[in-house]
């Protein structure tokens, strides 16, 4: 328990403020503050994988990592689609994920967004459009935001999280 | 080279990795997996291929892994009957591979688990998407999709169906859990999800691009899928890297190795409740990417090896940071370490959970780090070792316990294992051209790649057409071999302990399911 208190103690706060571009960047310093007037409550963001590599869950990941800390902005992840109000979604959208993911969407409160994290969710990407994959995710789900990168970096996830937030005609269902 | 009973002749395959190959008949065939199961040797890989516009037949493929290396086999299949003896009895992995084999270009056993496994409704049953005839972007109407899971009964048995989608940021696939109370009686999974069609995709792409998709075969496996896929291309074209790309390429793998490690650590002390282990590991899985991303240029380098050598190169500074910041990582693991070792709840957690005995591990064919955990020796850097790790001596990391306390163990004594490659790989990195031209691929014979990756052994089969493009490409994670060993585990534990045993294997899903 010393050890463990201790380690706490040496490390101390690692988390950084955001490098984002100059327009998010405006909202990012008052994004707790908004996100508590509009919802009363943290942000709710579910992730799907909906027929990705695996390397952009590795980057969300590492966007719940203390040196983001999303949670002190205001952004937490949630375990069910019934808390969310924005869904991050990753992959090309494999035919055998269709289902799920439409059940996922479906299954959120209104309001929400949807923002589609990779190369992938963009157009299929590298893994294209074929017998087995559908493509993007708009070709599924109306998307309100899109992150490039394959990966994209953590900071380009919040980017686009904050990109759908503040879009001003931000799909509402 | 022969082989014992059958009189088989066996050919060398040139390539870095150590293949030997033989065109078999199905007697035969059946007759070297018996003895090769018989003499500890194990399943490498089992796949298809559809010849029938060369000489109007399929063939199957079987990689046999033993003490000298890595027996191909090929067996030539008709068209009219595509049947083949199924080996599923010697290999149990053996089975999802021949179901797959179904699915995607209807060659088949006779008998066994006669359910699909990569198709679920996006194509007809009549349907075989990886035949060469077979338009790649045809797309099929939704079918039903009723997947029979096995059914258990009893008084008190009730399922829980957990996924496709789960409550955290993985990859998805289906969980099928009969219980009593919170006791696990059987585990079915059902994988499959994330199928997109990577080997049919991988015959749109040249030769010598196809490592950018077998990168992405399995995100957290880049490096080692890459690798595969252009030692296999290599060997086509007769080439062997310099050996300062050589060992590049292994420090890239090295480094990808301990990123995974330390994002598994801390993975598995959060869903033991020891949320502060995860943040504390992914503090340094981060420095670690941060890192990657100032020296390579990329915090997962995904496209840093390319055929004939690597698109990074190192500088004289750089290799200092990187040397100098082993020595804090491997106190800072170490101090991580002690602290797991002393938590009496998240040892009460680890400590004989998810147990699989070295008896089950043989039976199953558990490979890779489980199978490190599970008193199974197997490591490619130790067993054949290709350059640059023929140089390096790798330490083999071997427990017998097979629980989850085993397999966290064994990361931690290969994290360190990896930073003490890493330093010898810094110190004694020769110098040389980065890339070397390759020649035109043969295009009568495969290559194969097979290089030791962070979960377990990779294998890269490819073949080429004359026009310098992709004819086959098949890549194979360990994940397959694994993923029926994850059912085995789960028997009698509880269920509020499967998220821990599966973390604790961590296998991929897009890996398998292609």
């Amino acid at each position: 328990m010393f050890r463990t208190i201790k380690q706490i103690a040496r490390v101390g706060i690692i988390t950084e403020t955001a490098k984002l571009s100059g327009a998010t960047l405006k909202h990012y310093t008052t994004l707790q503050r908004d996100i508590y007037s509009v919802f009363g409550r943290a942000l709710g963001v579910r992730h799907v994988d909906a027929g990705s590599c695996n390397g952009c869950e590795l980057e969300i990941h590492a966007l719940n990592n203390a040196y983001y800390n999303l949670e002190g902005l205001g952004i937490r992840f949630v375990a069910s689609p019934r808390q969310a109000d924005l869904l991050l979604v990753t992959g090309p959208v494999s035919r055998n994920m269709l289902a799920a993911l439409h059940q996922t969407h479906d299954a959120m409160p209104e309001p929400k967004w949807v923002v589609a994290v990779g190369a992938c969710g963009i157009d299929g990407g590298i893994f294209g459009r074929n017998y087995a994959s559908a493509g993007g995710v708009d070709a599924v789900i109306p998307v309100d935001a899109w992150v490039p990168g394959c990966p994209p970096q953590p900071e380009a996830i919040l980017e686009g999280i904050l990109a759908a937030l503040v879009k001003p005609n931000a799909h509402t269902g | 080279m022969k082989q014992s009973q059958t009189g088989i002749s066996i050919q060398p395959l040139p390539g870095a990795a150590a293949v030997r190959y033989a065109c078999v008949s199905a007697t035969d065939l059946r007759k070297i997996c018996e003895e090769t199961g018989a003499a500890k040797g194990t399943l490498q890989s089992i796949w298809a291929c559809d010849e029938r516009d060369r000489d109007g037949g399929f063939r199957l493929w079987v990689a046999l892994a033993d003490s000298y290396g890595l027996l191909l086999l090929e067996l030539p299949m008709t068209a009219e009957n595509p049947e083949y003896p199924d080996v599923s009895d010697l290999f149990p992995a053996a089975v999802r591979l021949q179901r797959a084999n179904r699915d995607l270009f209807g060659v088949r056993v006779n008998g066994g688990d006669y359910r699909p496994w990569l198709r679920h409704a996006a194509w007809p049953e009549d349907v075989f998407p990886l035949r060469r005839d077979h338009p790649a972007d045809t797309v099929y109407p939704e079918e039903a999709d009723r997947y029979p899971f096995v059914r258990v009964t009893g008084e008190g048995v009730h399922e829980i169906a957990v996924g496709p989608v789960h409550a955290g940021t993985i990859e998805p696939g289906h969980f099928r859990f009969s219980v009593v109370g919170e006791k696990v009686l059987r585990l079915e999974e059902r994988l499959g999800y994330v199928h997109k069609g990577i080997e049919k995709r991988f015959e749109s792409f040249a030769i010598f691009e196809g490592q950018r998709l077998a990168a992405r075969v399995s995100g957290d496996t880049a490096v080692a899928f890459s690798w595969a896929y252009c030692m296999a291309l290599e060997g086509l074209c007769g080439t062997l890297p310099n050996q300062r790309a050589l060992w590049l390429r292994a420090l890239l793998l090295e480094r990808e190795r301990l990123a995974n490690h330390l994002g598994d650590l801390g993975a598995l002390g959060n869903d033991a409740g020891f949320a502060m282990g995860l943040v504390q590991f992914s503090r340094l899985k981060e420095d670690l990417l941060r890192t990657n991303a100032r020296i390579f240029g990329a915090r997962y380098p995904m496209d840093a090896v390319l055929p004939g050598g690597v698109a990074v190169d190192l500088s004289n500074s750089g290799r200092r940071e990187l040397l100098n910041a082993l020595t804090p990582l491997e106190n800072e693991i170490a101090v991580l370490q002690g602290i797991y070792a002393d938590h009496s709840g998240l040892q009460d957690r680890f400590v004989g959970t998810g147990r699989i005995t070295s008896a089950l591990a043989v039976q199953l064919g558990l490979q890779g780090l489980a199978g490190r955990a599970s008193g199974q020796a197997g490591d490619l850097r130790c067993d054949h070792p290709c350059a640059p790790y023929d140089q390096l001596g790798v330490r083999r990391v071997i427990l017998t316990a097979g629980d989850v306390a085993a397999r966290v163990a064994v990361r931690f004594a290969e994290a360190q294992e990896s930073m003490r490659l890493c330093r010898l790989i810094l110190e004694g990195l020769p110098s040389g051209e980065l890339l070397v031209p390759l020649q035109e691929p043969a295009i009568n014979r495969p290559g194969i790649g097979w290089v030791e990756g962070w979960r377990g052994p990779v294998m890269v089969f490819l073949q080429a057409t004359s026009d310098g493009r992709i004819r086959r490409c098949h890549p194979h994670d360990p994940s397959w071999q694994n993923w029926p060993v994850l059912e085995h585990a789960i028997i009698g534990n509880i269920v509020p302990d499967f998220p821990l045993i599966n973390k604790s294997f961590n296998l991929s899903y897009s890996g398998v399911d292609l």
